[in-house]
């Protein structure tokens, strides 16, 4: 049986294996290639060398890009996994009607980001009616609705994480920490957020990397209006690729640039958070 | 054992490939011209219309693709990287013809080029013919005469001019649109201007079309000819340009405030309904007010007078008319098919078939010497721009904006025009911004 399976095994990786080269591993590679090339389809360029690294910085733009993303980033990762936590808490205290919940609050994840972009857009602007402004008066009205939206979008998921790891925690060991007369709060500090710790990890894994990939909410939402001071990164990449003439590679390069500087972001995140986690 | 079971992967792998890439080699056999439109509001003509009457007649297929609105150029690159690319695809002049270089064969040889009247309006390059415009727009204001009679004949006007043909420059539309918005309630609407659309995307009425008028006054008084790029841009005109800028604000249906939610189809549609009586917008538009549900504009009302921002002598100066859209055939197809592709487009442009399309279906106001006069649309604002570009005394302002010198630019000045509706930034700032942006761009582009 084993040997059976270990001989037809390259046969049934093979297609996954033909998917991840082709979907993955080419544009990749192509990708790294094209940006030291000035091209304006992907097949036809020249080489230029480091000049699109250079040419990134011909205006402030990614800077700001950047800044605006790391704050965004920040405070939803932040928010997002707060919220989501105590949401499980709350629902895995045995409350009636806890499936009903968990489903509701599930649910905006299944909503593509362009939609819930149209969604946030038209509940913003009708809350900003009264004051006679649109979400693209002021910057921090763009920067709060993302913020809402990420949250809308992101809470119930990772929620359902943290539920999973809440409900594998062994309930003797807060009955023992109840009877050694460790309070609520004592018995969340010390017990119940150790024991997570592998889902707080996922999670900050999570949040941190898709505030760094947002591209279609910040699109439909606010299009990094006004004045392009509400542009995350994936936006201003798309942005640069598109609305100059010649400047394709460099879009090329902000990319590599961008998928270097989340990699290191997110595993040095990843090595902290592990440290953290216990064995039980 | 375990070789063998390697060496058969291996062969499926052969097989699931050669399945895989052997069915694109095929198509080649039927003669076909692929087309890559630009203008999604006209994709059904091409593919019910066009398309099979041109296979009708000659046995040549037509292959048209159409790019979403606002995406032509992402599509456009990834259809060009492709073993079966466009061999007709469309450019909207000269910056935009910089970025395909690569791909855009000369046309000087070709019946196309052969049946266009005026050779000058060609892009051209080194003594090359690259791309050839195919249909003229013009823009301007767009009145609602019905809604400007009824001021007329209100008894306490407070201009001394009969009608909406009379206004000629900026000093008297100001006295028109000033006093009606005194009156809006006696007119039965809600203001004078249909709403100035500023959320994303819907800018370009104003950073491209308004932003032409200064524009194209400065390179007049520069002598610097419409379609050759410039670094030398002072936007001396500004201060005329913010007097109509106000004037457009001031007199809104929408408060300012509300304007980054309102997009084109918003203002149009307020024209429309006959909530406003003037929008600024082109020939293309027409289409637009027709199809509106509830629609109370009649067709020989829709008029169009030209957008006057107070510099000395306008009354001479028409509507903008120009184009931005040219054709261009991929030079990195085989001859055998830019061959078929004059064809078609000369078949388009001359045939009978063709020009009856054209005129009934496409709605273009044609640059061909094909084309005899009743042979022109006859859509009520396409019949206006005709009448503008023929009228005694008056000349036509050309599309100084072909040449602004990227969408990035574009992007910026419309953005600074947003802030500037919030007071966040003012007017010096917008146009300071706007001369060392066009300088900026400018230079990255060269």
């Amino acid at each position: 049986m084993d040997k059976t399976l270990r001989r037809w095994a390259p046969l049934f990786v093979l297609p996954a294996l033909i998917c991840f080269f082709i979907a993955f591993l080419v544009p990749m590679i192509m990708g790294l290639v094209l940006s030291f090339f000035k091209f304006s389809t992907v097949t036809d360029g020249v080489f230029v060398g480091w000049s699109n690294y250079k040419r990134i910085f011909t205006d402030m733009d990614f800077i700001r890009s950047l800044w605006m993303n790391v704050r965004f980033t920040i405070v939803t990762v932040i928010m997002i996994n707060v919220l989501a936590f105590f949401l499980a808490l709350l629902l895995t205290q045995g409350v009636k009607g806890t499936n009903i919940y968990r489903t509701i609050f599930f649910m905006p994840n299944l909503i593509g980001g362009i939609v819930l972009g149209w969604i946030w857009l038209l509940i913003i602007n009708g809350i900003l009616l009264p004051k006679n402004a649109t979400i693209i008066t002021d910057p921090k009205y763009g920067f709060w609705g993302l913020v809402a939206l990420a949250n809308w979008q992101n809470i119930g998921y990772m929620m359902v994480i943290y539920i999973a790891g809440i409900q594998t925690i062994n309930k003797d060991l807060i009955e023992a920490a109840q009877i050694d007369g460790a309070n609520a709060w004592i018995r969340l500090k010390s017990v119940i957020l150790p024991s997570v710790m592998p889902a707080i990890t996922i999670c900050s894994f999570l949040t941190l990397t898709s505030g760094f990939k947002l591209f279609d909410q910040n699109l439909a939402l606010t299009a990094g209006n006004p004045a392009r001071k509400t542009e995350m990164l994936a936006l201003n990449i798309y942005n640069t690729f598109y609305t100059r003439t010649n400047f394709e590679g460099v879009g090329q390069a902000k990319a590599v640039l961008f998928t270097i500087l989340v990699a290191i972001i997110a595993l040095t995140q990843l090595a902290l958070t592990r440290q953290k986690e216990v064995e039980v | 054992m375990k070789r063998k079971s390697i060496v058969l992967t291996l062969l499926l792998a052969l097989l699931v490939a050669s399945f895989a890439f052997g069915a694109g080699t095929k198509e080649d056999a039927a003669k076909e011209v692929y087309f890559l439109n630009f203008k999604p509001e006209i994709a059904s003509v091409y593919e019910d219309k066009v398309a099979p009457a041109f296979e009708a007649e000659t046995g040549i297929k037509l292959k048209v693709v159409t790019a979403a609105s606002g995406t032509y150029a992402a599509t456009l690159k990834s259809e060009l990287a492709k073993s079966n690319p466009p061999t007709i695809f469309q450019t909207n002049g000269p910056v935009g013809l910089a970025g395909s270089l690569n791909y855009v064969s000369d046309l000087k040889n070709t019946q196309f080029y052969k049946i266009l009247s005026d050779k000058s309006m060609a892009l051209t390059k080194d003594g090359q013919v690259l791309s050839i415009p195919y249909a003229v727009e013009g823009y301007g204001l767009i009145y609602n005469d019905a809604i400007m009679r009824a001021y007329f004949a209100l008894p306490n006007k407070a201009v001394s001019i009969k009608s909406a043909e009379e206004i000629t420059s900026f000093a008297l539309l100001k006295a028109v649109v000033e006093d009606m918005t005194r009156n809006k309630t006696r007119l039965g609407i809600n203001g004078v201007f249909a709403s100035t659309s500023m959320a994303p995307g819907n800018d370009w009425r104003w950073q491209t079309h308004l932003v032409n008028v200064p524009i194209a006054y400065e390179f007049r008084d520069k002598g610097i000819e419409t379609g050759i790029e410039t670094d030398d841009f002072a936007f001396t005109y500004a201060n005329e340009m913010k007097q109509l800028w106000d004037l457009y604000l001031d007199n809104s249906t929408t408060a300012r405030g509300l304007l980054g939610s309102k997009s084109v189809d918003d203002a149009m549609a307020e024209f429309a309904l006959g909530q406003a009586a003037i929008v600024q917008n082109g020939n293309w538009g027409a289409a637009q007010i027709l199809g509106v549900q509830g629609n109370k504009v009649a067709e020989n009302d829709i008029k169009f007078m030209p957008i006057y921002i107070g510099v000395k002598g306008e009354e001479h100066d028409g509507l903008n008319v120009g184009t931005e859209n040219y054709l261009c055939i991929n030079s990195q197809v085989s001859a055998e098919k830019r061959d078929l592709a004059d064809q078609f487009l000369t078949w388009l442009f001359s045939s009978d078939t063709g020009k009856a399309i054209v005129k009934n279906d496409l709605m273009f106001i044609t640059p061909f010497n094909t084309f005899k006069d009743h042979e022109l649309p006859s859509d009520p604002l396409a019949k206006e721009v005709i009448r503008w570009m023929n009228k005694d005394g008056v000349t036509s302002m050309p599309w100084a904006f072909s040449v602004i010198p990227s969408g990035q630019w574009k992007t910026d000045f419309g953005a600074d025009l947003g802030e500037y509706i919030n007071g966040k930034m003012s007017w010096n700032d917008v146009a300071k911004r706007a001369v060392a942006s066009w300088k900026v761009e400018y230079d990255l582009a060269h």
